[in-house]
Formats: structure tokens, C-alpha cells, sequence
């Protein structure tokens, strides 16, 4: 047997499992849904506009903000690629903000910029410009010498050499930065969705919270799930894909 | 100019560029307090008792949620790392669970174990538990084979391989996952605390935006910062040290 069958296996058995646990009440229908209600929940946010409409939402945020990153970022590592000593002044800075819980700070943008996307967005750019800037500043690090050394012995001009040989060198090490860029966007600004009860996937969670729709509330915890994970998936193809080989 | 000339520039630039739109009224009163007030109310913070009071609970959820998803994580990275075929079968699912934010499993959880300090530590724990679990799989999964044959070819039992061959060689990979599990937890802590509670430094911020202190805002952030950043920075230093 496969892993990826039994994997499916053992959800379908925790599923039957939950199922049968519901319908004997050893556990409450309104703490946890049974799982085949959850189709028709489904169904039913579906038909409410509750999935695709929030989905597109979302992820126009999380494009948005990190469109920004990369704007800010793309240029700001490789700044501090071509001026080592801003590199080593201010990098140590932004690795620190790397590990701190920057998303903490959304009240501040509460009180700057009020509940709407100009928060959920700006949530999402901080989260996303700090590995853009790290990986792109790594990336130009990791240009060998030897390819900069060919294209000054060409006499290529700066500004050529960073467009015909370093910018192409560097273009996998930046898309591993954008590619973390737009998932923790993703993440951060479905989260900051649900606290602030506004926005696409993460409102509807709290709004189904609300109304007490436990099926609609977990249907909608699976969808973020869902989507978190092939957001993930779908870049680590884009990415593998476009290394050389 | 030297680094560190050019951070402490930087610094004196941005906090003189701070005080002069927080006196400029170029803003909204107050969104940007002078830093005058926010260290003022940064002080008066450790002269109030309530804050320890918070500043406890706080501790209390995200350490006591960190040692639980830890250990749980540690032990479903440890089993899902030598087991190679369940490893296999649950990566899917485990990865699609920790990239999602944990902030959105609040519901679950208080609908399980109510609105009090139990859910942000079952939250705290679960922010914790996947990154650790992830880690430890992985740390194990590059563990030297050959300590693993020795290991074998001395017969040890189960629980000798897992204490003396495994957890000597997985030690960095175990401090790591602290660290990541820690910062996670944290977070989840804290932004359930926001969401909704009625004691913690979270529960302490929220009360501040909603009455619009803006100062004491930044001055309960700036503490959550510094403990959050120090404490990170400790276990880096301790995972250094071999």
C-alpha cells in the first residue's frame, strides 16, 4: 500500500470515527460537526456567496501586499548586496524582526489606518517583505564570483552586469523569498481576517462563530486549510521547477 | 563608517523622525504619541500591580500550552521520523494543517474547552505543536545512520535507542524546535488573548485600543516585544553553546 492511500485511509476512518462518536452523543453536535454534514454546509455557504467570493478576496490581498514586498524588497536586498556595510549594519535588524511576532503590532495599525484593507494588507506586507528582502540579499550573496568576474572582464556597464548576470543568477534565490513572502502574506491576513471580523476566508469563520453554524464554521476552517495548503504546494512545484537543473 | 555607526544613526534618525510627526498634529491626536509619553507610560506599567497580574497569566498560558504542544510535537515528529511509512501517509495533512493559521482553530477550540485561560493555552499548544513536530521528523530523519547501527548491533530496547542514541544526537535539532515553538505559541497566545479574554498582556493591549490609550498600547506591545525577542535571543545563544 501506498502512503498517500493509507494517508487518505486513516482520514476517512477518523471521519467515520467522528461520525459515530456524534451520533451516539458522546459528543455534542454543537462542539463538533459530523463530518456528513459537512457537504451540505458546503453547499449551503456556497449558495450564501460564502466561498468563492471571500477565496478571491483573500488571495487579492495576499497578491496585493506581496506585489508591495517585492516592489520595496527585490531592490532593498539587493541594496544591501551592493553596500556590504549596510548589509552587515542592517541585516542582523531585519532577521531579528524575521523571528519577532511582528503580526502582534496590528492593533497599532488599528489605530493608524482603521478596520479595513488597508490593515489586513499591511499585515500581510510586513509579514512578507522581511524574507523578500532576507532571500533576495542572500541570493545576490550566492552569485559565484566567477560569473560577476566574466562579465567585468566583458566591460559590462553596472548596471548590465546586474541585469545580464547577476539579476538571472540571482532569480531562484529571490523566488524562494517571494514564495515565502506570499504564503506567511497568506496566512497572516487570513488570521487577521478572523480578529477583526473582516475581509474574505478568515471573517467567515468568525461570522459562522456568531451565528453559531457549527458545520458552516467548520467547513470553513477546512477551506483555509485547504487553500493554505495548495498555495503551499503549487509554489513549491513553481519554485522546483523553475531552478536550473 | 562602521555597522554599528550606521545602526546607531539610523536609530537617532527614526526616533527624531517619530517625535517630529508625533508634535507635528500632522495625524489624528495621539495615534502617534511622543515617545516621551510612550516611555512614560512604559514605567508606569511596572508600578501597577495588575500588570503582573497579566503579565502571570500571560506566562502561565504560553508556557504551559509551549511544554504541552512541545511535547506532543516532539513525540509525533519522533514517531513519524523513524516510521518512515506513517511519516509518509500523515505529511499531507500535517503540512496543510501548520501552514494554515492557527489563529482560526480558536473557534474549535473554545466551543471544546470554553472562553477562558484553558483555550489560549490549548491554542498556544497547537501553534506550537506543528512546527516542533515538522522539525523533530526532520531532525531525526538526518540522524547518522551508523549511531543507528551501533545503537541496533548493542541490542538496545526502544526506549535506550530513543534516550541514548537518538536525543544526544537530536539535540540541536530539540533546541530549535523550542525556539520555533515558542515564538508560535506566543503569538497564538497572545492574538487569542485579543480576540477574547478577560485577563492577560493581550487582554491588557485590547483594553488599551478600545479605550484608546494609545501610549499604554505601545507601551504593553513594546513589553510583549522585549520579552518576546529576549526570550528568542537566550534560547539562541543557549543553542550555540555545544
Amino acid at each position: 500500500m501506498k502512503p498517500a492511500l493509507a494517508g487518505v485511509l486513516g482520514v476517512v476512518s477518523l471521519a467515520i470515527v467522528i461520525e459515530l462518536a456524534v451520533q451516539a452523543g458522546w459528543v455534542s453536535s454543537l462542539v463538533v460537526a459530523r463530518p456528513s454534514a459537512l457537504p451540505a454546509a458546503f453547499m449551503r455557504l456556497w449558495s450564501e456567496g460564502f466561498v468563492a467570493g471571500p477565496v478571491g478576496i483573500t488571495l487579492a490581498q495576499a497578491f496585493t501586499a506581496t506585489g508591495a514586498a517585492a516592489a520595496l524588497g527585490i531592490p532593498w536586498g539587493y541594496w544591501l548586496w551592493r553596500k556590504p556595510v549596510l548589509g552587515e549594519a542592517y541585516t542582523p535588524w531585519i532577521g531579528a524582526a524575521f523571528a519577532a511576532p511582528t503580526v502582534l503590532l496590528f492593533p497599532l495599525f488599528l489605530v493608524l489606518f482603521g478596520r479595513g484593507y488597508a490593515t489586513t494588507v499591511f499585515v500581510g506586507f510586513i509579514a512578507a517583505v522581511i524574507p523578500i528582502v532576507l532571500k533576495t540579499r542572500e541570493a545576490f550573496l550566492g552569485v559565484p564570483k566567477v560569473l560577476l568576474d566574466v562579465g567585468r572582464s566583458f566591460r559590462l556597464s553596472g548596471a548590465a552586469l546586474l541585469r545580464r548576470v547577476a539579476f538571472p543568477a540571482a532569480v531562484p534565490g529571490i523566488f524562494t523569498g517571494l514564495r515565502l513572502g506570499l504564503i506567511y502574506a497568506l496566512v497572516n491576513i487570513i488570521g487577521m481576517e478572523f480578529l477583526i471580523d473582516f475581509g474574505g476566508l478568515g471573517r467567515i469563520v468568525s461570522e459562522m462563530y456568531f451565528r453559531f453554524e457549527i458545520p458552516g464554521m467548520y467547513v470553513a476552517i477546512l477551506l483555509i486549510v485547504l487553500v493554505s495548503w495548495t498555495f503551499l504546494a503549487a509554489l513549491s512545484r513553481l519554485e522546483t521547477w523553475l531552478r536550473p537543473r | 563608517m562602521a555597522a554599528a555607526q550606521i545602526r546607531i544613526a539610523t536609530l537617532v534618525v527614526i526616533l527624531a523622525a517619530w517625535e517630529l510627526v508625533a508634535r507635528s498634529g500632522l495625524l489624528y491626536q495621539d495615534v502617534v504619541p511622543s515617545l516621551f509619553e510612550i516611555g512614560s507610560a512604559f514605567f508606569q506599567m511596572f508600578f501597577d500591580k495588575e500588570t503582573y497580574w497579566h503579565f502571570g497569566v500571560t506566562a502561565w498560558e504560553v508556557g504551559a500550552g509551549l511544554a504541552i504542544g512541545y511535547l506532543l510535537g516532539v513525540a509525533f515528529g519522533f514517531v513519524a521520523g523513524t516510521r518512515r511509512f506513517f511519516g509518509a501517509a500523515v505529511a499531507p495533512y500535517v503540512d496543510g494543517i501548520a501552514t494554515a493559521p492557527k489563529i482560526v482553530f480558536l473557534p474549535i477550540v473554545m466551543l471544546l474547552v470554553g472562553t477562558g485561560i484553558a483555550s489560549k493555552l490549548a491554542l498556544g499548544a497547537l501553534s506550537a505543536f506543528f512546527p516542533v513536530a515538522i522539525n523533530t521528523a526532520a531532525g531525526v530523519r538526518q540522524v547518522n545512520p551508523v549511531l543507528v547501527r551501533v545503537g541496533r548491533s548493542l541490542r538496545l530496547s526502544r526506549w535506550q535507542m530513543a534516550t541514548r542514541i537518538y536525543l544526544p544526537a537530536l539535540r540541536p535539532s530539540l533546541v530549535t524546535s523550542l525556539r520555533l515553538g515558542f515564538g508560535l505559541a506566543v503569538v497564538g497566545v497572545l492574538l487569542a488573548e485579543i480576540k477574547l479574554s478577560s485577563a492577560g498582556l493581550g487582554f491588557l493591549a485590547n483594553e488599551h485600543y478600545s479605550h484608546y490609550r494609545v501610549a499604554d498600547l505601545y507601551a504593553v506591545l513594546l513589553l510583549i516585544f522585549i520579552i518576546a525577542v529576549g526570550l528568542n535571543g537566550l534560547m539562541g545563544r543557549f543553542a550555540e553553546r555545544r
